[in-house]
């Protein structure tokens, strides 16, 4: 279990969006997954995929990594946002932008 | 194993005493609810800190008796 929580820090400090995801970015498995994706899409921020539908070491290490009991899960520069309804909520109110654009992820 | 959602809002209300929690029901199924807390014990943490609180306070159920729960918590 160590490798797999060394191997989830690698992909998250080496790419400033990453969304830990059921599905892919182009076909989401899951409704909440696919409402994550939608929302960076809509925003017009680049992010990184990880399907954990394909790796269950990964989809177990991620919950442990953040102590988060469930999927999606999204990191921007390195620090977990939340899942779906904190990602809904922040969208909503205007946060996650102003959080992209101080992190000049998004113009 | 479901959980009513009477039994659901008196568990939250044992856990947080000083909140104003709000339960509705997603779905008539006492399995998917949607879950809306406002306590003052929330102020200066982040989401995913007041998430962690509220997920913990339901460790015993969430998952397995609560099967999905739309969280939302703030401090005012």
């Amino acid at each position: 279990m160590t490798n797999i929580l060394e191997k989830i820090q690698q992909t998250i400090s080496s790419n400033d969006v990453v969304l830990y995801m059921k599905g892919t970015k182009d076909f989401p498995q899951c409704g909440f997954s696919a409402a994550v994706v939608h929302v960076l899409k809509t925003l017009g921020a680049n992010f990184h995929d990880v399907d954990i539908l394909r790796d269950a070491e990964v989809r177990q290490g991620i919950k442990e990594y953040s102590d988060w009991p469930t999927i999606p899960q999204l990191y921007i520069k390195g620090e977990f946002i939340g899942g779906c309804d904190i990602v809904k909520e922040m969208f909503q109110s205007g946060e996650l932008q102003e959080l992209l654009k101080a992190k000049n992820i998004i113009n | 194993m479901p959980i009513a959602q009477n039994k659901l809002e008196q568990l939250l209300q044992e856990n947080f005493p000083d909140a104003q929690i709000t339960v509705t029901a997603l779905v008539a199924d006492d399995n998917h609810y949607s879950v809306k807390i406002i306590d003052k014990i929330f102020a200066g943490k982040t989401r995913v800190e007041q998430h962690k609180m509220v997920n913990s306070a339901l460790k015993e159920i969430l998952g397995d008796v609560l099967h999905a729960m739309q969280l939302s918590t703030s401090a005012n």
